[in-house]
């Protein structure tokens, strides 16, 4: 049942299934009946997320109404239960099971006896069904179909068409519920074969659901085929740590090492989805760029490694008395995060603690702390929203199942989307929605609407102000979705720097003598503290010593931010070398996801928990390191696990007391210049999770700037050109796109190949100039 | 003995019968005025009261499909008409829009003011271009003289008829298939519920009716039930044109009254060619099960073939003597299907795959008796499985060459392979003839 029919009040009606009673809501389908009372119909197109078929036809059963049978066996997967109907299954029914076996010897005349060498062998739905409902010998002495084998129909997802069953499930999943209707089906009868049209290939950021979905071998990813057999594999229960969105997903490993990733199934989040980041960007877990010893600077300038013992000494002497602050990056489990908010209190005295590797501001950090912490938006709120506002927010790119969702109840009842972006994305037509320009435009917002606000309107000052606003004009409900996995988390554990652990201010006594006694300590520091910006801009000009980072990329900050950090003591706990590793005086190696337990809050502030695959790992996570180096330096934090962890940050609670306030900001002048240059992230670009994975970046969409028809006219430029774009610290040069969007703006990417606009141009929006090449 | 009743085509040896003039000097577009005089709910109810029932194979009664529109539903309404002629045998619509094009376009006007269709589509199959030209002058002719366009005889009825051209698909003569691919999909039939009536063409209440039922409209409005009515059997009312075809004397159309028999049928058109018998046919083309001498003298109406078990079908009557291979025949038809299975379910896709291959071995002499068995369980697991009504057609001609000749069957294999000269059977033949 999904969740919108389980918040309507149900009407109901009662059939009788193989003798058997049952009583389902209005609109059921006769095989989902069936399985409320264990009875298993076999099926192949059927699916419960996609609309009916009926094209396998491996479903029939018998059906009567009111005393009428049917004269023939009727598709159990496209028809509802009604009152007074007599439902015979291949239990009960010769009829249907004679139909159910004709239609499973008909699938098998034409797919090959290639089990021994299919990957879905051993987890296939045909083969399950073949055993259970086929024939031991085929009856069939003629020629089987055969095709070419395989075919390529993206980078990333292969098709073997003579395993092809036909029935849809890839093809509908693309259109109704991606919306990149990318793969058809082309020719007809036995020939009928699932393909792309030309050289267009199925480059959707949905694709891997349908390698997931195909009841044969027919799709498989590029990145698993023939790499393992389903009964070697140990699964393990997994929350993605890609992004915000919070996906429930499976990790298949053999040996210890992650071979794959499915997506898990939770209703109330990602329902069976996941998006191709999620699934297949798990290289880097097996890059040979990982730190696999902890590692010292040595007097000749170069790392070496070192001993556990001798790495947190190192660190700790590095460390004490010293003015430091703790860069957390946005990527740190909720347990992780709390040891770095913690270890900032109580092992070096200081608020001056930040998750935001990112562009941020003084708006935000009162925004996160004063509102931000206490929403409750869910995506059951999205499920029934009367309309959907995005703000500074891309979905598709920046939170793909927030997309999926919202364009599911576009598709399904035409709910009105509308975004503040400078141009239709994509997704954005996808959404059908409306592009405005103030937010004045937006008209019929009720307390059953929704404001999604992206990470990147800390960018525009007051953005976070006005989307608060509208939201309290309105009542509409209000949500901050960032991007990255761990920031909801780490504000909950209070590692920023007006934030203690649940909500607590820094600035109210009451809330720091809660976690005073909470952790055994006579005093915390009582100013709030820095934010990323001020602490680099603090390394830089001396007022700081020392800095300990988790996993941050500087150019994601700024374009100096690691030129801030050369004088300076670093401390680095990363998974990989990194750049700040290449300057770090003492790097310390930690677990990375599959490697630990732990858990990370998604935009819903919800726990998406994970469990460990790698008993056996030497890599430890992030918090118990911090607990090891808070030993070291005669602070302790006494955080020796995860769980440990989870349960202090569980006994804390949350923060019930007086509010912090918000200031609201007026919005900025906007920028005086002859061009304005925005950007965000795409889904698939340069982050560093991504590393290693080429048949995936092989799907992420090429760099284009995006400018519109009077700019490109003015600037003599076509599609076929390309421009350069410069800014007072250097350049890129992109091939351009022509859209619909205003004269004075310019789009591109922001890490992408060939356009990483904070490294070359300095900032992730500012005054350019642009000019042919 | 029943006598020929030409209506439609009562003007086919005029050498002009295609035009306006020919068509209105042989009493067209009188209807029209009669139709536009009276509500569109009246017009329903006297098509529904004539008894005319559908002539494109399933004979569902024209009134009652009309009826089923929703009306005041602030909708659009569509009529739409299948042209998309392409079952084997069957060859009436072709010569009837190249002959007698505007009893089609005066049937539409009438059509589509009763349903309150303001667009109206005719779905023509695309080989067969000399008909569709012929049948968009017609069309142009008819905007031409204001009978199509705003306020078509003033009466305040605005109608726009648009012609298109299919790619070549039987399947898109199945009316949820030809939706599809008018709406510019590939044409594969669509799940129902929702029926045509509700959701049919861009989602909106649509009837899909046959070129015949459309064009009988003008004669039965011009001369009124008690005409239309006096022709016919009980449940089967009108007149109707049967396609004969095959190892006749004089092959083509013969318009009669419903009920008419292939004995008399053959005695009005010079029966079998010259020194030969009747050794099988069809009674509505290749998909309804085919019929030996023994049924020579059943009514050809509805409910008479349908007792005798086939169907009407699309009145194509298909004559074979005693020199076809009956094996043969049923292979033919077969690989037909199995070309045209659209591939969106199993038993279909799959099942005439293997038929093919089956009869095959069979025509060939390789195969055994219990691969009749077989052949016959594949049929069972094909007929009513598949998901529209392909697939039944399909099997058709196989279950039915089964039951009537067996022995033929069995022959090819105690023959070591097919003991007919396939030369005979051949209409070029003339050495046995």
């Amino acid at each position: 049942m999904t969740p919108e029919q389980a918040v309507v009040a149900v009407e109901t009606v009662t059939a009788i299934i193989d003798g058997l009673e049952v009583t389902v809501p209005k609109g059921t389908l006769i095989i989902r009946a069936a399985e409320q009372l264990g009875v298993e119909i076999p099926r192949f197109c059927d699916h419960p997320l996609l609309a009916p078929a009926g094209a396998c036809r491996q479903c029939l059963v018998d059906v009567e109404i009111n005393g009428r049978a049917f004269p023939k066996p009727q598709a159990s997967c496209t028809m509802p239960v009604e009152n007074g109907m007599v439902v015979k299954t291949q239990l009960t029914s010769e009829v249907a099971a004679k139909a159910q076996a004709g239609i499973m010897e008909f699938l098998l005349i034409n797919h090959p006896l290639d089990c021994p060498v299919c990957d879905k062998g051993g987890e296939c739905p045909l083969q399950n069904q073949a055993m259970s409902a086929g024939r031991t010998e085929t009856r069939f002495e003629g020629e089987k179909r055969t095709f070419e084998k395989p075919i390529n129909i993206s980078s990333q997802v292969l098709l073997d068409r003579e395993r092809c069953v036909l029935c849809a499930r890839c093809t509908r999943f693309s259109e109704e519920i991606a919306g990149d209707p990318f793969i058809t089906l082309n020719e007809r009868g036995a020939l009928q074969q699932v393909g792309i049209y030309e050289d267009q290939p199925f480059e959707s950021y949905y694709s891997g659901n349908t390698v997931q979905i195909c009841p044969v071998g027919a799709l498989t990813g590029a990145s698993y085929r023939f790499r393992a057999r389903p009964f070697d594999l140990v699964s393990i229960n997994s929350a993605c740590e890609h992004c915000a969105s919070g996906c429930d997903l499976r990790t298949d490993m053999r040996r210890g090492k992650t071979l794959r990733r499915l997506a898990g199934d939770d209703p109330k989040v990602n329902q069976e989805w996941n998006c191709d980041k999620g699934r297949w960007a798990f290289k880097y877990l097996t890059s040979r760029e990982r730190v696999s010893t902890p590692m010292i600077r040595g007097a000749d300038g170069e790392l070496h490694e070192a001993s556990w013992p001798e790495a947190i000494s190192a660190a700790a002497k590095g460390l004490v008395s010293k003015r430091t602050a703790v860069l957390v990056g946005g990527r740190a489990t909720v347990e992780d995060a709390y040891g770095y908010s913690k270890f900032a209190r109580v092992a070096l005295g200081t608020n001056d603690i930040d998750f935001r590797a990112r562009a941020h501001s003084e708006e935000e950090s009162e925004f996160l702390a004063a509102v931000a912490i206490d929403l409750k938006t869910t995506y059951a709120d999205i499920d029934t929203a009367d309309q959907v506002v995005l703000l500074s927010f891309e979905p598709e790119e920046e939170s793909p199942i927030v997309f999926l969702r919202i364009h599911r109840q576009v598709r399904r009842r035409g709910m009105s989307v509308s975004t503040d972006a400078p141009l239709a994305s994509r997704g954005s037509k996808k959404l059908k929605a409306e592009l405005i320009t103030s937010l004045t435009q937006i008209n019929g917002l009720t307390s059953n609407s929704v404001i999604l606000v992206g990470e990147r309107a800390a960018e525009t000052q007051g953005a976070l102000s006005a989307a608060l606003e509208l939201s309290e004009s309105t009542g509409a409900k209000l949500a901050w979705i960032p991007r990255r996995a761990g920031e909801r988390g780490a504000l909950q554990a209070g590692a920023i720097g007006n934030l203690l652990p649940g909500g607590r201010p820094v600035s109210d006594s009451a809330a720091r003598v809660d976690i005073q006694t909470a952790w055994g300590i006579s005093n915390l520091p009582t100013v709030d503290g820095r934010s990323t910006s001020e602490i680099l801009h603090g390394l830089g000009d001396g007022s700081l010593d020392a800095v300990v980072i988790g996993a941050v990329d500087p150019f994601d900050i700024s374009a100096d931010a690691l030129n801030q950090l050369l004088n300076t003591f670093v401390v680095s706990l990363e998974i990989s070398h990194s750049a700040i590793t290449a300057i770090a005086d003492v790097v310390l190696p930690v677990a990375a996801v599959v490697e630990k337990s732990g858990s990370f809050l998604d935009w819903q502030a919800s726990a998406r928990a994970f469990e460990k695959g790698v008993e056996d790992a030497q890599m430890r996570s992030d918090v118990r390191i911090l607990s090891m180096l808070a030993d070291e330096l005669a602070a302790p934090i006494n955080l020796p696990s995860v769980a440990a962890t989870a349960r202090e940050i569980e006994s804390l609670g949350k923060w019930d007391g007086a509010k912090p306030t918000f200031a609201k900001r007026s919005a900025s002048a906007a920028l005086q210049g002859e061009m304005t240059l925005v950007s965000w992230r795409l889904l698939l670009d340069l982050g560093t999770l991504q590393m290693g994975e080429a048949n995936l970046a092989g799907t992420a969409k090429h760099a284009r700037a995006h400018i519109s028809a009077g700019r490109a006219a003015q600037l003599g430029v076509t599609e076929s050109d390309s421009v350069r774009i410069t800014s007072e610290l250097g350049s890129i040069e992109l091939p351009v796109s022509i859209y619909a969007m205003a004269d004075h703006l310019i789009w591109v990417p922001r890490n992408s190949e060939n356009s990483q606009v904070i490294p070359s141009l300095g900032f992730t929006s500012g005054a350019v100039k642009v000019a042919k090449i | 003995m029943t006598k020929l009743t030409p209506v439609l085509s009562k003007n086919w040896n005029d050498a002009d019968s295609f035009t306006i003039a020919n068509y209105k000097k042989h009493g067209g577009y009188k209807a029209l005025p009669k139709a536009l005089s009276q509500t569109p709910d009246e017009v329903i109810a006297l098509i529904k009261e004539s008894g005319l029932r559908g002539r494109g194979g399933a004979g569902f009664p024209t009134g009652s499909k009309w009826g089923f529109i929703p009306q005041g539903d602030n909708k659009a309404h569509y009529l739409v008409v299948n042209a998309d002629e392409s079952e084997p045998g069957t060859c009436k619509d072709m010569p009837l829009l190249l002959a007698n094009p505007h009893s089609l376009v005066e049937g539409i006007i009438i059509g589509s003011y009763a349903i309150r269709a303001n667009h109206a589509f005719i779905y023509i199959r695309g080989e067969v271009v000399h008909v569709v030209r012929r049948l968009q002058q017609a069309i142009d002719d008819a905007y031409a003289a204001g009978l199509l366009g705003k306020n078509i005889l003033n009466s305040g009825f605005d109608l726009e008829v648009t012609l298109h051209a299919g790619a070549g698909a039987y399947i898109c003569g199945e009316e949820t298939a030809l939706l599809d691919s008018l709406e510019g999909f590939r044409g594969q039939p669509r799940l129902r519920p929702p029926f045509p009536a509700i959701a049919g063409l861009y989602a909106m209440p649509t009837v899909v009716n046959n070129v015949e039922s459309i064009a009988s409209v003008p004669a039965i409005i011009d001369n009124g039930n008690e005409w239309f009515q006096a022709m016919g059997t009980e449940k089967s009312k009108g007149f109707t044109l049967y396609s004969l075809s095959g190892h006749v004397s004089n092959p083509g159309q013969f318009e009669a009254p419903l009920g008419i028999t292939l004995r008399e049928i053959l005695e009005l058109s010079g029966g079998m060619r010259p020194g030969h018998q009747l050794k099988f046919w069809t009674p509505g083309g290749s998909s309804t099960p085919i019929f030996t001498a023994e049924h020579l003298d059943v009514p050809l109406d509805y409910e008479a073939v349908s007792a005798a078990g086939s169907m009407l079908g699309t009145k194509a009557l298909q004559v074979f003597d005693e020199t076809t291979c009956v094996v043969r025949a049923a292979l033919r038809w077969s690989e037909f299907y199995k070309h045209e299975s659209c591939g969106k379910c199993t038993p279909c896709r799959e099942g005439t795959w293997w038929l093919v291959q089956m009869l095959e071995d069979l025509e060939a002499g390789r195969g055994t008796e219990a691969d009749l068995d077989k052949l016959l369980d594949l049929c069972d697991n094909i007929a009513g499985r598949s998901f529209c009504a392909l697939a039944d057609g399909a099997v058709a001609p196989i279950i039915s060459t089964l039951k009537y000749f067996r022995s033929e069957y069995i022959l090819h294999q105690t023959n070591g392979g097919c003991p007919f000269d396939p030369i005979a059977s051949t209409l070029f033949e003339t050495a046995g003839a």
